[in-house]
């Protein structure tokens, strides 16, 4: 273990964090709020506890191993969640408990969009602009912006891009220099906000409303600034700009650079899993509307599609907006939406879930024992599109899948020991593991009736989601402390 | 730059490592074994594409369409030819490099033009290789000689010992010794690290100095640092491979060469090849036959053979049956350190030399040639001056007014045939050929820029 490069990248990588801190100052600023003051306490805190972990060891100029990725990545990303949570406790609009505060500022950075706060319509706009940047920072991976902005990481950098991005496949770099393939994909996260933004105004919501979705839309997150989520503006035109910026923000970020690249959209239709991205975000939809057309929900067809296409997207997506209240849905269409958040987007993107390329190849494993039972003595490769899997990937989508099984059964478990009903807690275990947000029963609108002890398992869980667990996991591993 | 590397064997993961470390360039390696690729991508900040290097699609997903440079280091001369052919014809790669091993390529009239096979710059290892030991067999007592301005300048490193008339002295003292020649020493190697030293620098035991002379001055130069070995009479070479005949068939007229083969049918042909070497068949780490052909006698014991462990062991017992100096064909860097403290006089090191002669081709400005020294730690570089005074950064100035960077020097010039060792009044002129030294390789990009003409001369 490298200790001191180690302390060194999380020193700087905490100075960079404060500065994130600096932009709602300047929102309260506009709106004349006066409720700046915990923004600066936060980032002088992060600030200098950044510079105190920097300044012993900043000579150092050693390079990150394979293992020291993971260490930084990963309690980057808890000290990140701490220290996220600052203003949120300093605010005296909140008076928030420690729980409370690092539960929503995790729920932020990890894009789940979970919350513990009521009355969000009335709370000061620089908070309310603050969760959301939390969540835009966590969508792309704030290492990832690291990356890009500090060439001094390196090598490193391709160590750390490797433990946060999501995926099973990650050696695929856009272009040779880490750095450049960060930059790259900030820009086209740049790009998508922007065009997010603009089209929200266009729709009809005023430049904060529209700023303020668009962070939280393009990385899937689902925090909104009004309790009614989206369906506080009540307008077909923003539900369908939504769909679709939620639908892009799900697709695997390396096809927006290709096709911007290349001035072409080939490129996604060759893509075997955005092909299957689309038809199961399709086959959820269908499967909702027809549901709600059977139970007759709403009174006019145009609503029974409208809801059911948006709620359907959002679940299936995990990003969290609501335009109705779907756990009051009849029948199976809530749980389908829930099972539906653990396929969740495209690996490569900003949304949570298991990632469709996986399910794809477990899907083609199945259909491959079904050959073989007919063909005993075939020889079948596992294909995505027309290239042949590895059997290292093809394990390695194994193990990931039973370890997802075993973490969600113990968090699951642990939920129903802390008091929760069985409904409640394996939706709120999905909610958190698949960075999803919103779940059924108790905490179809918000976290905020839970005691501390299933917070803080839905905090942990939030992050083995967004780290896609081994992250996480190797470290408590004793083979990784082993010299 | 952008950079396409075709092969990641050894030559190729050490041309791919070195390039990528500087800021500028942005490498890609191409390579039919994905496992390779894998822990290439672990260790270096690169791209890597699995795939056929000669391959019209596969060029193309590697980026071969902007790229600046396309090296073909794969292990088949036809796949670099082809490879560098389809470069040129589908994607107008500007510069193409290719390493040819075979001689017949090699020597073949009117085989790599623009409308045969297209490529610019041809590297044989072998024969780099061969070359080099025939620098240190004809300058006993060195570690490495590298030609500059066609061999008009040559830099020289020797380890300093105690018999060497210079050692603990001061440098300034050097022209006391030999009034009438000029040389200077470009750098010292101690402990491990790199010195730029000045007149008041005093040489210790085991240095490593580097020095620049005239040719016909460096034999007397090495006297000063160690004492002066006689002349090489007596070779021995283990392998008959490339390498073995090649140096065989260059020393055979003035040297008394044997050479070893293992294989009598190989041994054989090189009997045909060879005039008055003569060809031993055998296994050269077998202790008789070694004491049969008078090892004790051999002044240079040369191992190179595919193998570098039998190179190794085969040099460990000569030295102990007597050679006088024995030298290995050694490819790892890690290898490599662990021999030459203990009883093996010089490794040779194939990947090493490949290297320095491919990194020339690679730099801008107008570097004609680059030499990697102590395992690309240091380089030093023979760079050509262009323009006026107003449009290049060198020209026209003192070598004491130009904004060198630190942990660099200029050692010599040489202007129309004649060799200047620079000093700090010295002033450059166009045309120059300027031979510099480099302590610290983060620093060349600085050099290369120095050494571009600025936008009004064209």
């Amino acid at each position: 273990m490298n200790w001191t490069a180690v302390q060194r990248i999380l020193g700087l990588l905490l100075m960079m964090f404060s500065l994130t801190m600096l932009p709602p100052i300047i929102i309260s600023a506009i709106f004349n709020e006066g409720s700046w003051l915990p923004f600066l306490e936060g980032f002088g805190l992060t600030l200098v506890a950044g510079v105190l972990i920097w300044l012993p060891v900043h000579k150092s100029r050693k390079d990150l191993r394979l293992r020291d990725g993971f260490l930084v990545v990963a309690s980057f990303w808890t000290v990140l969640g701490t220290f996220g949570a600052a203003p949120l406790l300093l605010a005296d609009s909140l008076s928030l408990s420690i729980t409370d505060a690092i539960f929503e500022s995790m729920s932020g950075l990890t894009t789940t969009g979970a919350t513990v706060l009521t009355g969000l319509d009335d709370l000061p706009r620089s908070i309310l602009y603050y969760r959301q940047q939390l969540q835009w920072f966590g969508g792309m991976g704030i290492i990832v912006l690291a990356v890009a902005v500090l060439p001094m990481l390196g090598v490193g950098g391709m160590q750390l891009y490797r433990a946060e991005t999501p995926g099973p496949v990650k050696d695929t770099k856009l272009t040779p220099r880490i750095t450049e393939t960060a930059k790259a994909l900030w820009y086209v996260y740049l790009a998508f906000t922007a065009a997010c933004a603009a089209s929200y105004m266009l729709a009809g919501m005023n430049w904060f409303d529209a700023l303020c979705h668009s962070f939280s839309t393009v990385a899937i997150g689902g925090f909104s600034t009004h309790d009614a989520s989206i369906g506080y503006f009540n307008s077909t035109t923003i539900d369908l700009v939504a769909i679709v910026f939620m639908f892009a923000a799900g697709i695997n970020f390396s096809l927006h650079f290709f096709a911007w690249r290349y001035v072409s959209i080939k490129h996604y239709s060759q893509d075997p899993e955005f092909r299957g991205y689309t038809v199961i975000l399709f086959s959820v939809a269908v499967l909702v509307i027809l549901g709600l057309f059977q139970h007759q929900v709403y009174a006019s067809p145009g609503d029974t599609v409208i809801k059911g296409l948006f709620q359907a997207v959002s679940i299936a997506t995990t990003t969290g907006f609501t335009t109705a209240d779907y756990s009051a849905w009849p029948a199976a269409v809530p749980v389908l939406l829930i099972f539906a958040s653990f396929i969740g987007g495209s690996a490569g993107s900003t949304a949570g879930g298991i990632k469709v390329v996986r399910w794809l190849l477990i899907y083609k494993q199945g259909v491959r024992e079904i050959t073989r039972l007919v063909h005993p003595s075939a020889e079948i490769p596992v294909k995505l599109g027309s290239k042949a899997v590895g059997h290292r990937v093809v394990d390695a989508v194994w193990g990931f899948f039973s370890i997802y099984v075993v973490v969600f059964s113990a968090m699951m478990i642990a939920m129903m020991m802390a008091g929760l009903d069985q409904v409640t807690a394996f939706s709120a275990v999905a909610a958190t593991l698949n960075n999803l947000g919103p779940g059924l029963g108790e905490v179809s609108s918000g976290f905020m009736t839970l005691s501390a002890a299933p917070k803080w398992i839905a905090i942990a869980g939030m992050l083995l989601g967004r780290l896609e667990i081994f992250t996480l996991l190797v470290l408590i591993t004793p083979t990784f402390w082993r010299r | 730059m952008k950079i396409l590397i075709l092969g990641a064997g050894q030559v190729g993961s050490s041309a791919a490592y070195h390039l990528s470390r500087e800021e500028a360039n942005e490498v890609t390696v191409v390579d039919v074994r994905a496992d390779v690729l894998r822990e290439l991508q672990d260790r270096l900040d690169i791209r890597t594409v699995v795939g056929h290097a000669a391959y019209p699609d596969v060029l193309g997903r590697a980026g071969a369409s902007d790229a600046d440079i396309v090296v073909a280091l794969t292990d088949s001369d036809e796949t670099n030819m082809v490879a560098c052919q389809v470069a040129y014809t589908a994607f107008h790669t500007p510069t193409k490099i290719s390493r040819i091993r075979a001689a017949e390529y090699m020597n073949a009239k009117n085989l790599f033009t623009q409308d045969a096979i297209p490529i610019d710059v041809r590297i044989s290892p072998e024969q780099l290789v061969c070359e080099h030991i025939e620098q240190l067999i004809l300058y006993p007592g060195a570690s490495q000689v590298l030609d500059f301005a066609d061999g008009r300048v040559r830099l020289v490193g020797a380890k300093a010992d105690r018999d060497g008339l210079l050692v603990g002295q001061r440098i300034a003292t050097l022209k006391d010794h030999i009034p009438n020649t000029e040389a200077r020493i470009a750098a010292i190697y101690r402990d491990g690290r790199a010195m730029l030293p000045d007149g008041d620098t005093i040489i210790q035991e085991n240095d490593e100095v580097f020095f620049i002379a005239d040719r016909k001055d460096i034999r007397v130069f090495i006297s000063e640092m160690r004492r002066l070995e006689d002349p090489v009479r007596r070779v021995v070479i283990a392998g008959g491979g490339n390498i073995g005949v090649r140096l065989a068939l260059a020393l055979e007229q003035t040297n008394q060469v044997k050479i070893i083969e293992r294989d009598p049918q190989q041994a054989r042909r090189i009997s045909e090849q060879l005039n008055k070497a003569i060809v031993l068949v055998g296994d050269a780490a077998d202790e008789d036959l070694l004491l049969e052909e008078n090892i004790d006698n051999a002044d240079v014991f040369c191992a190179l053979t595919n193998s570098e462990e039998a190179n190794i062991l085969s040099s460990m017992l000569a030295k102990r049956l007597g050679a006088h100096k024995v030298m290995a064909l050694i490819n790892r860097a890690s290898y490599v350190d662990l021999v030459e403290a203990g009883s093996i006089d010089i490794a040779i090191s194939p990947q090493q030399i490949t290297i320095g002669s491919l990194l020339a081709h690679v730099r801008r400005g107008d570097v004609v040639k680059v030499h990697s020294l102590r395992r690309g730690a240091a380089e030093a570089i023979e760079a050509v001056a262009h323009g006026e005074k107003e449009s290049s950064k060198v020209v026209g100035r003192a070598i004491e007014d130009i904004g060198l960077p630190k942990g660099s020097g200029i050692v010599a010039l040489v202007r129309n045939d004649k060799v200047i060792i620079a000093h700090h009044d010295t002033v450059i002129e166009s045309d120059d050929h300027v031979i510099l030294f480099l302590t610290d390789r983060r620093k060349i990009e600085q050099i290369e820029k120095l050494f571009q003409v600025g936008v009004s001369f064209v």
